[in-house]
């Protein structure tokens, strides 16, 4: 059975370092020195964390962050990633 | 105060946002005008302009082309094209432009990352039980000036590495700058010159005895290897005393001044420790403290209304935030709201670079605070005194514990 795989990504233009998808989300994202967001990795969202992701595109205040339906093959090759981390659908909080 | 302003009339043609009403509660003022403008106008203070919708507000925070931040406090001293150092401003990076903002703002944002603002949070946490011990035994009391006004100030003081015993000094600066806004000029400018005395005092004291404090790290910083001029010092630091204190006091204050009334969200607040992060943003929301401003850059039409180059415009983010086009049901506080894209902190290049430091002193207030007092209330509402001018919060707060 498959579902969309979605991928997120932080416009680096427009990301002004509010901070709010990182506190949403620390597993979707990561800061840099000057407290800057990026998405880990690829931005491929495991299975877990959809809610999570949405939240981040969702609290943005800059509308930097998108989420968008990875092709067909990448989900393939981090479909097996996701399965490994069903606890991460815990740490949703709501 | 407003001692030398007539009362407004009408909000639209002729606002001030020093007026008692607006001081009192300019939430229902703002909703108005979004209705019948949405930019007002008013002729005080040299010809000044006032959006109030969240688009409207979003397109001048972005727009560095028609609008600079050469002076972001609209005061009786309204400055022409030449007043004020450009691109620079007096003090930077609030009052730069790009693409000198950028250059400086790059230069401080390391310090005021999550990471070495997490640093200061035990510091943080410890001021908050200390202050609450000291109202042990008593039923009533007034949280502003016993609680909220001591906990940014003391943080700042001890982020910039000045005296604390210097803390009510900076309350009286901060009150100059911020609310007396209506002074006569020459009397303001007497005032900014004891200001910057203080600052030049401890700049000259951290050149002699260098320490780990922001005022060494601004002393010791370079861009494009050479140090900063004096005066970008002292204006950023004045800046971040300012910015600081007088912001994080009335977001903290204000909160507790919404939880004293609302039994429900109290409750559940001091209950579900979890529903911390969203209550926070929901409630920095609700009550932004802190209005920007802009002058205009150069003569254009917006939106229709014919915009002069030097005219002064209000940035309220407050107003952007009570926005029904962007925000469901946007004067109810809702401490679980998921979705929630507040301006509180700006929009843009702008955002506020204490942000990170904002968050985290408003949490440990609200932390602190709800685990010793988690059922409280105001001893008296018609008491509640709140700030006037760019920055909204309880000044005076009269609790009394349940």
């Amino acid at each position: 059975m498959t579902h969309a795989t979605l991928r997120v990504h932080v416009d680096p233009d427009k990301c002004q370092g509010h901070n709010r998808c990182y506190s949403v989300s620390p597993d979707l994202f990561e800061l840099d020195e000057l407290g800057m967001s990026s998405e880990v990795g690829d931005g491929i969202v495991p299975a877990g964390l959809a809610t999570q992701a949405r939240l981040a595109v969702d609290n943005c205040p800059e509308h930097a962050i998108s989420l968008t339906e990875a092709a067909a093959t990448e989900a393939a090759a981090t479909e097996a990633a996701a399965e490994t981390e069903p606890a991460a659908e815990a740490e949703v909080r709501r | 105060m407003t001692d030398g302003h007539p009362p407004v009339g009408d909000f639209a043609t002729d606002f001030d946002h020093t007026d008692p009403a607006w001081v009192a509660d300019p939430y229902p003022i703002w909703d108005d005008l979004r209705q019948r403008c949405p930019v007002a106008h008013s002729d005080r203070y040299g010809g000044a302009w006032l959006p109030v919708t969240h688009d409207l507000v979003s397109e001048v925070a972005y727009d560095t082309e028609h609008f600079t931040s050469r002076t972001v406090v609209v005061s009786e001293r309204r400055p022409g094209p030449d007043a004020l150092p450009a691109p620079i401003g007096l003090s930077p990076p609030i009052t730069s432009d790009p693409p000198y903002h950028g250059v400086i703002r790059r230069m401080l944002l390391p310090a005021f990352a999550p990471k070495p603002i997490a640093a200061l949070e035990p510091f943080t946490r410890d001021l908050c039980r200390d202050l609450l011990a000291a109202t042990e035994g008593r039923t009533s009391f007034d949280a502003a000036v016993e609680y909220t006004r001591h906990i940014p100030v003391q943080v700042i003081v001890r982020f910039l590495g000045f005296p604390l015993e210097d803390a009510d000094l900076f309350r009286g600066f901060i009150s100059l700058v911020l609310e007396q806004v209506d002074r006569p000029s020459d009397e303001r400018d007497q005032m900014f010159t004891e200001l910057d005395e203080y600052m030049d005092a401890q700049i000259a004291d951290h050149i002699a005895h260098p320490r780990d404090d922001l005022t060494s790290f601004l002393i010791d910083a370079e861009i494009d290897g050479s140090k900063l001029p004096h005066e970008h010092i002292r204006g950023s630091m004045v800046l971040l005393m300012i910015a600081g204190i007088d912001t994080t006091w009335s977001a903290i204050g204000a909160s507790l001044w919404h939880l004293a009334q609302h039994p429900g969200d109290r409750r559940r607040l001091a209950a579900e420790p979890g529903l911390m992060d969203t209550a926070v943003e929901e409630l920095l929301r609700a009550y932004a403290p802190v209005t920007m401003a802009r002058l205009v850059a150069k003569d254009f039409d917006f939106h229709g209304y014919p915009f002069k180059e030097g005219d002064w415009l209000l940035l309220p983010f407050p107003a952007a935030n009570r926005d029904p086009a962007a925000f469901t049901d946007p004067g109810q506080v809702r401490l679980d709201r998921a979705r929630n894209r507040h301006a509180a902190f700006g929009l843009g290049r702008h955002r506020c670079l204490g942000s990170n430091l904002a968050r985290m002193e408003l949490r440990v207030a609200l932390e602190e605070w709800l685990a010793r007092y988690p059922d409280f209330e105001l001893s008296d509402p018609s008491a509640v005194t709140w700030s006037a001018g760019q920055v909204r919060g309880p000044r005076t707060l009269p609790v009394t514990i349940l």
